[in-house]
């Protein structure tokens, strides 16, 4: 139903449909863009991780693809120096908070920290902040699947699940600052709460914040 | 926080007065929120449930909102309100310091109230008198220059206090169910 125009990506002449937002447009061409919180149905994305960084040509600074909408005849580079400055200091920040223990953490080897830093070939072990260390503590109350808040990137893709797909409400955005977090109403462990342990939120998480327990060896 | 006898059904009754004023929708939260603490002084956990209800939002919605606002307390006042100051000149003068003296003393976390509701803590951005930081305000007084040994101090004339306030409460209650007794006995007695 919608028009569909040709657009350019890294020199790559690219048919999209007008409207569609320009890094779910790149990620279907195998056009790579690090990101975390965009969700193809969301209307109005949270664009809060900061890492879909883009320069589009007469567009003064770089912008997030996850809010941009393809227009006709757009010349779109997903890599320059000031895009890979962004994206390296929102990334870095990103770790600052994170437990780095990969080796014993459920989603070695899927994570979508491991690809971004891959992919831009940053180093997960960043120095230029302090380090914040979180020990919270792990709820393991579901029978199948667990919740590490210490892990947690909050990117907000377990509340879409729980809202748009599963359709109960069971989690969500609390606290403020370096103290956000995703958790339950009062911060109860999962299995006192109204959550249905339908676990759509695991299948949603990219990092290994929620996770099943039978893939952690 | 334990809720106290006949609290539950004060807390109904203000949620849903409020309620019935309000347009019950989703940009309608944080003016519902700021009525109902006006009422009750804090918002408890069945408070927010009960506005979740209404307002058909999930519960751990309005709980993000409550906790993402300075405004909101989720823990009541206690009879002596303790507001440290963590502002820059205090800050730099341990007023951080200060504040773990209280944690340690009440036995509480900054932003919580102690178990008998006797105290609450909390912290604050500025009092306005940096040349005395650490500043402390205790009950709408300030206090200036407040060290561990000062803390002490303030405890001790607080649990003072209690003790008197505590005393002259129960003489009054006493005073006064025998001046509400007294009558009807007299009118018994006429009678």
């Amino acid at each position: 139903m919608s028009e569909l125009v040709k657009i350019t990506i890294d020199d790559r002449e690219i048919e999209a449909r007008v409207g569609d937002k320009l890094l779910w447009t790149a990620l279907e061409n195998d056009i790579y863009i690090p990101h975390l919180c965009s969700i193809k149905d969301e209307k109005r994305p949270n664009a809060s991780c900061r890492l879909c960084f883009v320069e589009i040509e007469g567009v003064d600074h770089p912008v997030t693809s996850c809010t941009r909408k393809v227009e006709e005849g757009m010349v779109v580079k997903t890599r320059s120096q000031r895009i890979d400055r962004l994206v390296k200091t929102g990334f870095e920040l990103l770790l600052s908070d994170h437990d780095l223990k990969c080796a014993q953490c459920a989603a070695n080897r899927k994570c979508a920290l491991q690809t971004i830093a891959k992919e831009r070939r940053i180093k997960l072990r960043q120095k230029r902040f302090k380090l914040i260390e979180r020990d919270y503590e792990i709820d393991d109350s579901p029978a199948e699947f667990a919740y590490n808040r210490s892990r947690c990137v909050l990117c907000g893709q377990c509340v879409w699940a729980d809202r748009e797909e599963a359709k109960v409400g069971a989690i969500g955005f609390t606290q403020r600052g370096i103290n956000r977090a995703v958790t339950t109403f009062e911060e109860i462990p999962l299995a006192d709460s109204i959550c249905t342990e339908c676990h759509l939120c695991v299948d949603a998480c990219p990092v290994g914040a929620l996770y099943y327990k039978s893939d952690l060896k | 926080m334990q809720l106290m006898e006949g609290e539950k059904e004060q807390i109904i009754s203000c949620v849903d007065e409020v309620l019935s004023n309000s347009t019950k929708e989703k940009e309608d939260l944080i003016p519902i929120l700021q009525k109902v603490q006006a009422r009750l002084g804090y918002l408890p956990a069945l408070a927010m449930e009960k506005i979740a209800e209404g307002t058909d939002v999930p519960t751990v919605d309005v709980y993000g909102l409550a906790t993402f606002y300075n405004q909101f307390r989720l823990n009541p006042p206690g009879d002596h309100e303790v507001k440290v100051c963590l502002g820059t000149a205090c800050y730099m003068v341990g007023g951080d310091i200060t504040l773990e003296s209280f944690e340690r003393r009440m036995e509480i976390n900054e932003g919580e109230t102690t178990s008998d509701r006797r105290y609450s803590l909390e912290r604050v951005a500025c009092v306005g008198c940096c040349t005395m930081a650490p500043v402390v305000v205790v009950d709408d007084e300030v206090e200036g220059k407040v060290t561990p040994t000062r803390v002490d101090g303030i405890m001790l004339e607080l649990e003072g206090k209690n003790g008197k306030s505590g005393d002259n409460n129960s003489s009054n209650a006493g005073q006064n169910t025998g001046s509400k007794d007294d009558p009807t006995k007299e009118v018994g007695e006429q009678k």
